[in-house]
């Protein structure tokens, strides 16, 4: 199991009363195949959900039919008050304030890392293309690697690619961050540096719903891990007791595995 | 075992090697000559084979190119020349028929004393491609590129200025109707109603805009009718205008194909493919001769510019499926990305798909282009002369140049092949630029 070394300051991690998804009796099929059974969530502005679960159990597509990369085909998904329909406006709008992170990055090859940053700000939020690199030096700065600035996508190690991933959603300056396996495949000495960002973020208030396997960031920054298996939620609790103290045998079988070596 | 033993033993080394070169004869020409010429007997033997060859060509063809005759009136004196400067059985090339007849090459029946209008159409042409090919050029020349269709269309066709003129104006009345519907809010009217307003101002109303604008200022330059165009100015107004329209018609067809939309994906796939199981000639025919059947009567629809249509269908029908495998290559991910950011389709085409696919394809892009520059000689076959028949034939039919084969062929393909190798290394250099710049 990862553990998280440097002390996280949780003085900044105050749920509010707001609500900032909610999603209700939502189900999606793949063709005949039913991904999503039932899924019943509501997340409020400042919470760090983990949604932790074997692979295939619906985790990533949970989090990608937050911003409609997924579509749903019953209930309800509702990000920031709008709800997600087949309506093109409300999707980009929603898509505009919810950040995503992608297990594989997806930088744009053929621009800079800085213009990988300053395009969505630009062309979707109109921002001058000054202020927009100036906010975009501001995040890299804040992931630290503002000097890559001027460099391409190609020519960055792995986790420095998903820290720009990183800085490039929060350029659009997101009041709800996804992450879907960032450091899944990274390697073992990247992932740390990837996790760090993750925690700063955490420590300014951000709300965050992360699919991730590192069940050390679980139990120092979330303040719910959400167990999945076969697309349903089988378990949702506070990382203590959700560690300490599994109700269900799928979770206990769960965390036997993951944590028994 | 020895090895056994040592990795067994603790071992620490404590002087790090320097580098040293490599081995005498690994290195240099001799190296190169072992490993590309001389790598074992099979290798040895082809190569010398090959030598062989090049030897047998080159002398048998590299005498008739030497003893080539350029002042000569007629084929006859040609060969009179010939026998009597190297002997009885001594063959050459009989250039002079290019030297005399050069101009019909490039310009078929163009009247000669306005030779200079398709050459100065050449040189802007050159002047306003350069912004688009070369990111080192002066980016005032776009303004060239821009007004360039209806300038080379002017120098080469002649009439009234105000034609042109009163076509741009197309244009104008476009982005005035699509700037006034996106300010009001219609963003799905807004493109339109905006090509709509063009096409009907096209239609009925920039002919009148024409002559009222003649008839105020009467302007222009004597008028060359398109059964004058022949040779090289005809292959290079067809292909270059076939090229610039078929890039944009090849990336929206390729897009289409993908799109989820039903109807569009419908008519994009019914019409690629259709396109690309008609052989060209057939277009052809169909130009010059069914759609007069389908036009109003009186309309004298001008065959070059008929020509120049069905070759951008053709041509953009090949490109669309070209682009279509750029597309398919790039990730998910980077679809994914751009909707997660919030792009819109048109958005996220432009500024991360397309950039992207095209230079996947461009090499594909490119061999279409060729292709379609040298197809543009079938135009022989709806009565246009063009350069490598058309033209060739003309020559031949005077009675000094009769019997006359290789020559006016070797002329008109090394002009092709200077086009087209140019072309083939602007993409080689197009893709290292790009390789370069995304690393």
């Amino acid at each position: 199991m990862e553990t998280i070394e440097r002390a996280v300051d949780r003085t900044q991690m105050k749920v509010s009363d707001e609500v900032a998804i909610q999603i209700v009796n939502m189900n999606k099929w793949y063709g005949q195949f039913h991904v999503l059974r039932d899924i019943n969530l509501t997340v409020n502005r400042g919470e760090r959900i983990v949604i932790a679960g074997p692979s295939g159990s619906g985790k990533s597509t949970l989090i990608r039919c937050i911003n409609r990369l997924e579509e749903h085909q019953s209930g309800q998904i509702i990000v920031d008050g709008t709800e997600l329909t087949s309506d093109l406006k409300n999707i980009d709008k929603v898509r505009s304030e919810v950040g995503m992170v992608f297990q594989h990055f997806n930088l744009f090859p053929h621009l800079t890392i800085l213009e990988n940053c300053t395009l969505a700000p630009i062309w979707v939020r109109k921002m001058p293309k000054r202020e927009a690199e100036e906010t975009a030096m501001h995040f890299l700065s804040k992931v630290k690697i503002p000097e890559q600035a001027h460099k391409y996508p190609g020519q960055l190690s792995g986790g420095q690619q998903q820290r720009v991933a990183i800085a490039r959603s929060l350029c659009m300056k997101p009041r709800i961050m996804l992450f879907d396996e960032p450091t899944s495949a990274l390697d073992p000495e990247m992932i740390k540096e990837v996790l760090d960002t993750m925690i700063e973020l955490a420590e300014e208030g951000m709300t965050m719903l992360c699919v991730t396997h590192e069940m050390g960031f679980a139990q120092a920054v979330a303040n719910r891990v959400i167990f999945m298996a076969d697309g349903q939620i089988v378990e949702q609790n506070n990382p203590y007791d959700f560690f300490n103290n599994p109700q269900s045998d799928r979770t206990k079988q769960f965390l036997s595995q993951i944590l028994g070596h | 075992m020895s090895d056994t033993h040592a990795e067994t033993v603790a071992y620490v080394r404590e002087t790090m090697l320097p580098q040293q070169a490599p081995p005498s004869g690994q290195t240099g020409a001799v190296k190169w000559l072992r490993e590309n010429l001389f790598a074992g007997w099979l290798n040895t033997a082809l190569t010398v084979l090959g030598a062989l060859i090049i030897l047998w060509l080159g002398t048998h063809f590299l005498p008739w190119f030497l003893h080539g005759v350029w002042n000569a009136n007629s084929l006859a004196e040609c060969r009179e020349i010939i026998t009597s400067t190297w002997g009885q059985d001594a063959t050459g090339a009989c250039w002079a028929v290019i030297r005399e007849r050069w101009t019909q090459f490039l310009f078929g029946f163009y009247p000669d004393y306005l030779y200079w209008r398709p050459l100065l159409a050449l040189v802007l042409l050159f002047a306003a491609l350069a912004p688009v090919l070369f990111p080192g050029a002066p980016r005032a020349l776009l303004a060239l590129t821009v007004i360039y269709p209806g300038l080379g269309y002017l120098l080469l066709w002649g009439g009234s200025v105000w034609f042109p003129v009163a076509a741009y104006l197309g244009f104008v009345l476009g982005y005035v109707v699509f700037t006034a519907l996106t300010k009001a809010g219609q963003n799905l009217l807004a493109p339109i109603l905006a090509v709509l307003a063009t096409i009907l101002y096209w239609l009925f109303l920039a002919g009148p805009v024409e002559t009222a604008l003649e008839s105020v200022i009467p302007f222009g330059m004597e008028e060359v009718r398109s059964n004058l165009f022949g040779g090289f100015v005809l292959s290079i107004t067809i292909g270059v205008a076939a090229i610039a329209l078929s890039l944009p018609m090849g990336i929206l067809l390729a897009l289409g194909r993908r799109s989820d939309m039903l109807l569009v994906k419908a008519l994009s796939v019914g019409f690629i493919e259709f396109i690309r199981g008609v052989p060209l000639i057939t277009l052809l025919f169909t130009a010059s001769l069914l759609l007069n059947y389908f036009l109003p009567p009186g309309t004298n629809f001008d065959i070059i510019l008929r020509v120049v249509i069905m070759v951008t269908l053709f041509a953009a029908a090949y490109i669309a499926e070209v682009i279509r495998g750029g597309l398919a290559a790039l990730p998910r991910g980077q679809y994914e990305a751009a909707d997660a950011l919030g792009l819109d389709y048109w958005k996220a085409m432009r500024l991360i798909i397309l950039p992207q696919a095209l230079k996947i394809s461009i090499p594909g892009i490119v061999s279409t282009f060729i292709g379609l520059f040298k197809d543009t000689t079938l135009v022989i076959f709806v009565g246009l002369l063009d350069p490598l028949k058309g033209i060739t034939d003309a020559v031949r039919a005077a009675i000094e140049w009769k019997g006359i084969y290789w020559e006016p062929f070797i002329f008109v393909g090394a002009i092709f092949f200077i086009f087209n190798f140019a072309m083939s290394r602007y993409s080689m250099l197009l893709e290292r630029r790009l390789r370069r710049e995304h690393r």
